[in-house]
């Protein structure tokens, strides 16, 4: 409301049409929306952590958390994605820059370590579902899986996102619709991040103390 | 390998999956194909499609979009209003050795069809159109924050819709009741494709659902009209703003329970399962955290309509809008409190009983405050007694009556006698019907007028609204006596001869109704056939005495709704207007920037529903192929920058001096 225009004349009486209005800025609502969004995916993974919360102790005979976790393996999976979150922050310092290159030289090294993420994750799976602990198996390892590949599936889709936006800033440049689309993808990058802390520590640290 | 290509190719489609065996369903086949290619063969006769694809599918126009979601609820209505009639004379006739002419397994798809379509393809479009139509020209925008999304969400829903009517014809729909309860909808109890149909249809529409609340709720809190701070706001704006925020809340969680629920049945994990460590219980709480609110996201609208209705037709402003703002939010967050009142019985214990039983009951205060507010509007105001103004009234009385028995349901020890009775269907559709139904019919009677410039015929009118009224009392109060006397829902067939009279008596009730509807349509086709005449052609955009903004512009309005953007200075602002001498300006004309139409969210949809389908009949290869075609074609639409375009200076000019010549003639 920095630039509203005025509401009445000089004799104090009420203007009913904004007469010299202008264009509307293009994207004015589109922070807000995505972060709306980014509130309504946070309710599907408190469903899916309240599930976790409800099944963590149904091993239906089967494999316990501390029996399964190797948590080294998390450990560095999980600094692999903070890495990322940082990297993205200085893509995002590059941006404001304006210094495209660098934008994407950033943007291409977080979306190495998210692949590393989402590659040492499907191993790790792989080797869980190898020792016979697969998502059918109990209705902890259900809700384990469901969890933390619901995740993984974000931070591989927010890849295919990075890729694109890639392109399209080296296309068009660092205009003002692709810095919008940067930030948002920030925006997701971080909040991937922060629902990582959740599972690391709800689901790994605590899983061991099982 | 012979015998793997079909199944490979087709997953588990046969032959067998269409009903040709099934006299009732062939029938309707016929019908709809014979309908459905008369329509066809009359929109290419009359060269309709090129016009209905660049100005309506294609559309982003909030307004045209509004109009297509309620085009598609009223269809659906008629599919879900035909299972309701299908219900009422089976029951009406399966006693002792009559077993009616439904056989059990269609029986159960016809109840589960009505209350999924009735909710969600009749109820939620219509709830969806209206907010999507006036919310906009409410607050003086020019249209919604997110255009495209609009269209993309409008199509979803549409998909949706299309998915439930192909399981008539293809394959069957799930019987396990609308909200599909675990474990029944397992795959252990549900091994075909019905509950599939159902999961994709949801999970397709509620994107839809989902997109377009968080699009309304940015339209509302970003691009009001300069001066509309939020106590300014009109109370239907102030009911979408809760309902969409509610949805922004609720639908995560229907799609978070139906993707566990898919799980189960497609990977085999262990989430509702009885065995292997699963809690179908978890199922049971998740849906109706969900469906709690998901109500509320239906009625409240409706609430909203009323309140317009009600100071306009009375000639004054709202009494106690403050009280009615509160109320409304004290309503949204009440609503997400009361979830487990819905299974009392599940046997949580007296003190969880007492928490959710109080919580409904408090619930009852602010729906209460809001019905005195409108009584006290009507008092000493010059009520007309047009149309919209009628189902208001019925409403009140209607919405009362169910709202009492609710409150009845809500005391625990009364639900375990009452709970999964008729008296429970009694209620909710005294509620439904009464309130958000009685409540669009308002709305499209009020605002039919500023959509197509043309006011609904009153004669009809009046023969719908009484044999809608009579008919909905005369339908469902013997299912509140049946209910007392301990009758549960969804039986097919009864054994004690002396229940008969009443469900006569209920059939008759829906005959009514029936007769309502078919009022209704004949209330549009005469309306649109005489709609040039002086009787029924509003040319100044105000037919009613409107007090709020949408009733400032031409009806219809231009595509840009609105040559200036209106400056607000009081809750009724276009009563304020009129009343301060407001004239309008016929020069100074800029170039106004609006969106482009684009078939983008038509195509993305179409992938969606290609996906959803290939899902149920478990054709892998055409799944994964409409998935990265979705996302393909999503991440090429993306390249698409230039989105927006100026509607030229001259033809706002030649726009509005229309209006000033039509407005000039009316006078």
């Amino acid at each position: 409301m920095a630039n509203a225009p005025t509401m009445t004349d000089a004799q104090g009486n009420p203007i009913f049409l904004d007469m010299h209005e202008h264009d509307h800025e293009a994207g004015g609502s589109t922070m807000l929306g995505f972060w709306i969004y980014l509130m309504s995916d946070c309710l599907i993974f408190a469903m899916l952590f309240a599930a976790y919360a409800l099944f963590g102790t149904s091993y239906a005979g089967g494999p316990k958390p501390s029996e399964l976790f190797e948590l080294p393996l998390v450990a560095v999976n999980t600094s692999m994605l903070l890495l990322s979150s940082i990297t993205y922050g200085f893509a995002m310092i590059a941006m404001q820059e304006k210094k495209k290159s660098a934008v994407l030289i950033w943007l291409a090294i977080t979306g190495l370590f998210g692949a590393a993420f989402v590659g040492i994750e499907i191993s790790e799976f792989a080797n869980l579902i190898r020792e016979g602990a697969t998502p059918q198996r109990s209705a902890f390892l259900s809700s384990f899986f469901t969890l933390v590949s619901t995740h993984g599936l974000h931070v591989s889709f927010g890849i295919v996102w990075l890729i694109t936006l890639m392109v399209q800033v080296g296309r068009f440049g660092l205009t003002a619709a692709n810095q919008r689309r940067l930030m948002c993808l920030s925006l997701f990058w971080h909040f991937l991040d922060v629902i990582w802390i959740g599972v690391f520590t709800f689901v790994y640290l605590m899983g061991v103390l099982r | 390998m012979s015998l793997e290509l079909p199944k490979i190719l087709f997953g588990r489609f046969t032959l067998d999956a269409l009903p040709i065996h099934e006299p009732i369903l062939v029938g309707t086949f016929i019908g709809v194909a014979a309908g459905g290619i008369a329509l066809l063969a009359a929109l290419t006769y009359f060269k309709c499609w090129t016009y209905l694809w660049k100005e309506w599918f294609t559309s982003v126009d909030h307004k045209r979009i509004g109009v297509m979601y309620m085009v598609l609820g009223l269809v659906m209505f008629l599919r879900g209003f035909s299972d309701a009639i299908m219900m009422r004379a089976q029951q009406s006739m399966a006693f002792g050795s009559n077993q009616g002419f439904l056989p059990a397994h269609h029986y159960d798809q016809v109840f589960t069809a009505h209350g999924v379509i009735m909710i969600f393809f009749v109820a939620m479009p219509f709830v969806t159109g209206l907010m999507n139509f006036v919310v906009p020209l409410q607050i003086g925008a020019r249209d919604v924050s997110f255009p495209f999304l609009n269209n993309f969400s409008f199509w979803m829903t549409t998909m949706g819709a299309i998915i439930v009517m192909m399981s008539l014809f293809v394959g069957e729909f799930a019987r396990t009741g609308w909200l599909a309860m675990a474990p029944l909808s397992e795959l252990d109890y549900s091994p075909d494709v019905g509950v599939d149909y159902y999961i994709w249809a949801l999970q397709i529409a509620g994107v839809g659902t989902l997109l377009s609340g968080i699009n309304l709720v940015c339209t509302i809190v970003k691009m009001r009209a300069p001066g509309m701070n939020l106590m300014k706001m009109p109370v239907f704006t102030w009911t979408a703003l809760c309902t969409n925020v509610l949805i922004v809340a609720a639908f995560p969680i229907l799609t978070a329970v139906l993707v566990l629920l898919s799980l189960d049945r497609y990977v085999g994990t262990h989430f509702f399962t009885n065995d292997g460590g699963g809690n179908y219980m978890l199922y049971t709480n998740m849906i109706w955290i969900w469906g709690h609110p998901e109500v509320y996201i239906l009625i409240l609208p409706a609430f909203g309509v009323f309140s317009e209705v009600t100071s306009t037709f009375c000639g004054k402003r709202l009494f106690g809008y403050t009280s009615m703002v509160y109320a409304t939010l004290v309503i949204t967050i009440l609503s997400y409190l009361v979830w487990l009142h819905h299974f009392f019985t599940m046997g949580s214990g007296a003190s969880v009983n007492s928490f959710f039983g109080i919580t409904t009951m408090i619930i009852s205060i602010p729906t209460g405050a809001k019905i005195f507010n409108w009584l006290f509007t009507m008092y000493r105001g010059r009520i007309r007694f047009e149309l919209p103004m009628m189902w208001t009234i019925a409403f009140m009385l209607t919405f009362v009556i169910g709202g009492m028995t609710g409150v009845m349901l809500a005391v625990p020890p009364a639900d375990f006698v009452l709970h999964n009775s008729l008296f429970l269907v009694a209620h909710f559709h005294n509620v439904i019907i009464g309130g958000v139904l009685f409540g669009m019919f308002a709305g499209i009677n009020y605002w039919w007028p500023k959509a197509f410039g043309f006011k609904l015929d009153e004669f009809w009118g009046k023969i719908s609204f009484w044999f809608w009224v009579v008919g909905f009392w005369v339908a469902f109060t013997p299912l509140y006596v049946l209910g007392l006397m301990g009758v549960t829902r969804r039986l097919r067939h009864f054994d004690d001869p002396s229940l008969q009279i009443w469900f006569l008596i209920a059939a008759f009730g829906a005959f009514l109704i029936a007769i309502g509807i078919a009022a209704m349509l004949m209330q549009y086709y005469v309306s649109i056939r005489d709609r040039n005449t002086p009787r029924l052609r509003d040319t100044t955009g105000d037919p009613w005495g409107g007090r709020t903004l949408e009733w400032a512009t031409s009806s219809p309005p231009p595509a840009y709704n609105f040559a200036f953007s209106p400056m607000v200075h009081d809750l009724d602002a276009y009563a304020d207007m009129k009343e301060r001498g407001y004239v309008r300006p016929e020069q100074g004309f800029r170039p106004i920037l609006m969106p482009k139409n684009t078939p983008s969210g038509l195509i993305l949809a179409a992938f969606a529903a290609i996906f959803g389908v290939a899902m149920i009949w478990y054709v892998w290869w055409l799944a994964a192929v409409s998935f990265v075609g979705l996302v393909a074609y999503a991440i090429f639409h993306t390249f698409t920058y230039d989105r927006e375009f100026h509607i030229p200076e001259s033809e706002v000019r030649e726009t509005e001096a229309a209006r000033t010549q039509l407005l000039a003639a009316g006078a």
